[in-house]
């Protein structure tokens, strides 16, 4: 069924993470695809963030983590020791849990990702700056208010300058880790909305705790357990009819 | 005595334990001022001694204490600030025992006696490297002195930088050091100035450690270079007090030094700690 | 994505360890030329009558090199500084954290802390010409100068350490703890008493022995208010002179290489030793808190 979906983006191949003595991620492997929104979905603690971070290398940030296994973007494999993690960590974008946006501009934050590339023309920066905050739906709330810092802005907002400044760098996948979990509903519904939009181009890949979410925003669901993956289709069928048991358990919510 | 007044009583026990400490602080700088403010003038700082230092003023010695300043801040902040970056951006993810002894060796430097760098600094500066007594060795020597609490004081300042602000540079794929310069530095910026001036202010005012390697009782002039002798204002104070012929005769020329060394010292700590007070507000 | 291969991040990381580096080879210099220029006293001062030998006298026509007057002088300092300033600082400290409003706090603190940043060399000013007049006026005492002056000023000096460690230490103590004992009926005197300063006490502790390794340390102050006289004692009243005194004072007269030159060294050895001793203690008590608050 998923493979009638289009081209494999990211391929990830047996895929072990530890932090420290424990076994987060088991033997995962699954494969995302280009122009889809995949939702991980799983009872906290499970291993979704840790996941996605594992696409990017992010874990590697962090103390005590240890990777083994394959994650291959469009077949070259990012844990090999020559890739560079600069650039991988530029085409695979994220965007976090709470809003982060910098103590800067807002601006500044979106040109931040091009001038660490070395763009420092003001017309040019203006441009990208400009298109990618459009895309990310916020350029006209913000377009008066450039030089503002980033920190006057609501939740909703600064989640959305968060996209924008992810795309703004022109990345091919981005990964959403969890991005309304902070927000009301109406700033929810509007990144929603967005991520139906970014699909067109990208490939998405968001992490949710809510299932009403992965239904509304996905084409393709994963459900994550205790670090393995136990199921993993087309977003209808996973929420109508579950192939295992605990998928089912989730979905009509007995644990989680 | 019932429960509640007991309680009372003994929070009052403590109330003026506090009073009588600022109270103290309060009293010493009001007279040090009063005594001190009688000499202070334009004049007083801007001339040089005069009749075997009897009269006259006190210029040599603020110019050679501004000399050690400036060396010592030229000396020590580069170096402090770039092995803080270390310590807190770039040895985190895997602390090695060569990271932990680091870390134990700044912590226990901070509390080695100034006297202890005083003959670290004859020793390798003075003689060992042949810097004689000059106002080299003793920068040399105040700026290691001060090394450790830049380091201490700038690793602090860095660990307030929120993680998920290294996250989202990290995440858009700069380099550790494009996070470190752009989003973590100018950040902690406030904290490592705070811990600089107050480092800075300390090696002002410390006179042991240039007693033994480079401090003159009186010049005639100015150091004309960094191996020249230098005058400066605490070493005065304590000269002035106790080695010279007569100290009772110029008393007022050391309470207007000690209050120029107290101005110069304690707006350095106000500015510190007024920075400190209003970032971490706007932070909070 | 097959990388260039980003040689400056690897040079900067490179410079910024070496830079870090400085602190283990500051303190290996410090050893070095402890040692170095110290160790040849030994030649000529047997080790036990340097360390017990209860006469001080560098410069006589016989010089005796022993540095137990010395060792006692600071001694006699410190317990008197500890004692003033202890009580002093861990009440101030209580009062800031439990009692003082937040207004009252941010008030006070600044003073404190601004005392922290007076020289050494002007609270011996003060020793000197206000604090020996004042304590003679008082007691009577025949020299001038002496411990309990040198206790006194160093008391001043100490008590920002203590009160600003033992305040943190306060403070980090979680609400719940307070809050627990507030729900079993306790007054907030006996919350302090039995709940806040038991679970802070290894921070105030470490407050008291910063403390400590500071006043062993303290060089200006000492020298200008204790009389600087080498003898055993312990009467306040009397003139006494600390290591760090002997240092400062004798290293502007000594011929470079001499046996005084190195007999002083070695004083720094041992005055060094000592504070590391202190600090590693220090050490050893933050892990250990550390670990506790960490849960
Ligand atoms: N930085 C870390 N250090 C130690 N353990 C971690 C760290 N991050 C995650 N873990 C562990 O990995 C497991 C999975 O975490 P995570 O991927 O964040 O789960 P999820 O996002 O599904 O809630 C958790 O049980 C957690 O204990
Ligand atoms: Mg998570």
């Amino acid at each position: 069924m998923i493979e009638s979906f289009k081209k494999v983006k990211i391929d990830v191949r047996a895929l072990n993470v530890w932090f420290y003595k424990k076994h987060v991620l088991k033997d995962l492997s699954m494969r995302f695809r280009t122009n889809a929104v995949t939702s991980i979905m799983g009872p906290s603690g499970c291993g979704k963030t840790t996941l996605i971070r594992s696409l990017n290398r992010m874990n590697e940030v962090l103390k005590g983590s240890r990777t083994e296994g394959e994650v291959l973007v469009d077949g070259e494999n990012v844990y090999d020791s020559d890739i560079d993690v600069f650039e991988l960590r530029r085409r695979v974008g994220m965007v976090f849990q709470k809003p982060n946006p910098f103590p800067k501009s807002i601006f500044e934050n979106v040109a931040f990702g091009l001038r660490i590339q070395g763009m420092n023309k003001r017309d040019q920066l203006e441009e990208r700056i400009m298109v990618s905050l459009r895309r990310a739906g916020l350029w006209d709330e913000v377009k008066d208010r450039m030089e503002e810092s980033a920190l006057t802005l609501s939740g909703g907002q600064q989640q959305r300058l968060c996209i924008a400044r992810a795309l703004a760098v022109e990345p091919e996948v981005i990964l959403m880790d969890e991005p309304t979990s902070a927000l009301d509903p109406a700033a929810t519904a509007r990144i929603e909305t967005l991520i139906r939009e970014l699909a067109k181009d990208y490939t998405v890949v968001i992490v949710t705790h809510n299932m009403q979410q992965a239904a509304r925003v996905s084409d393709l669901t994963a459900f994550l357990y205790i670090g393995e993956l136990i199921e993993y289709s087309p977003t209808p069928d996973i929420f109508e009819n579950p192939q295992n048991v605990l998928t089912e358990k989730y979905i009509t919510g007995e644990f989680g | 005595m019932n429960k509640r007044s007991k309680e009372t009583l003994f929070f009052q026990i403590l109330r003026l334990g506090t009073y009588v400490t600022v109270s103290t602080v309060v009293a010493l700088l009001a007279y040090l001022v009063y005594m001190g403010s009688d000499m202070l003038s334009f004049s007083f700082v801007t001339s040089f001694p005069r009749e075997g230092m009897t009269a006259g003023g006190i210029y040599p010695t603020v110019v050679g204490t501004l000399y050690l300043m400036a060396l010592v801040l030229l000396l020590s902040l580069p170096l402090g600030v770039a092995a803080a970056v270390y310590l807190s951006e770039y040895a985190g993810e895997r602390e090695s025992s060569l990271v932990r002894i680091i870390r134990i060796a700044t912590a226990n430097l901070a509390g080695v006696p100034s006297i202890v760098y005083g003959l670290l600094g004859l020793g390798l500066f003075v003689l060992f490297l042949g810097f004689g007594f000059s106002l080299l060795s003793a920068s040399l020597t105040l700026s290691l002195l001060t090394l450790p609490v830049i380091i201490t004081a700038s690793v602090e300042a860095l660990k307030t930088v929120p993680h998920s602000y290294r996250e989202a540079a990290l995440a858009l794929g700069a380099t550790k050091w494009q996070t470190t310069k752009r989003v973590v530095f100018p950040h902690a910026l406030p904290g490592i100035l705070t811990a600089s001036i107050i480092g800075l202010s300390r090696a002002a005012g410390e006179t042991a450690p240039i007693m033994m390697t480079g401090v003159a009782y009186f010049l005639s002039g100015l150091p004309q270079s960094v191996i020249d002798q230098f005058m400066a204002l605490p070493f005065h104070i304590f000269a002035l007090s106790t080695q010279s012929p007569n100290p009772d005769l110029t008393r007022p020329i050391q309470f207007g030094a000690v209050l120029v060394l107290l101005l110069l010292v304690l707006s350095m700590n106000l500015v510190a700690i007024l920075l400190r007070t209003y970032y971490r507000r706007r932070l909070s | 994505m097959r990388s260039p291969k980003r040689l400056g991040e690897k040079i900067i990381e490179r410079l910024l360890l070496l830079s870090a580096l400085v602190s283990i080879l500051l303190v290996a210099l410090i050893f070095l030329f402890l040692f170095r220029e110290g160790l040849p006293a030994f030649a000529e001062i047997p080790l036990l009558s340097f360390l017990t030998g209860e006469t001080w006298q560098p410069v006589a026509e016989e010089p005796k090199y022993g540095i137990l007057p010395l060792l006692s002088g600071t001694m006699l300092v410190t317990i008197g500084a500890v004692g003033v300033a202890v009580p002093l600082g861990i009440s101030t400290a209580l009062y800031l954290s439990e009692v003082a409003g937040s207004r009252e706090k941010e008030i006070l603190k600044p003073f404190i802390e601004l005392l922290a940043g007076v020289p050494s060399v002007v609270y011996g000013f003060v020793a000197l010409t206000v604090l020996a007049t004042a304590v003679q006026t008082l007691f009577g005492n025949t020299f001038r100068l002496n411990a309990l002056n040198g206790s006194l000023v160093l008391a001043v000096m100490i008590l920002p350490t203590i009160v600003s460690i033992a305040e943190d230490a306060l403070s980090a103590v979680p609400m719940e703890y307070k809050e627990a004992a507030w729900a079993l009926g306790a007054s907030r005197w006996e919350t302090l008493r039995r709940v806040v300063l038991p679970a802070a006490s290894s921070g105030v502790f470490i407050g008291v022995i910063l403390g400590i390794g500071r006043a062993v340390g303290e060089t200006m102050a000492v020298l200008m208010a204790t009389g600087n006289s080498p003898v055993v004692t312990a009467d306040f009243f009397r003139s006494i002179e600390t290591m760090t005194a002997a240092i400062a004072i004798e290293m502007g007269e000594v011929v470079y290489g001499s046996v005084h030159y190195s007999a002083l060294f070695a004083i720094g050895l041992v005055l060094f030793a000592i504070t590391f001793v202190i600090n590693l203690a220090a050490d050893a008590f933050v892990e250990r808190s550390v670990r506790r608050f960490k849960r």
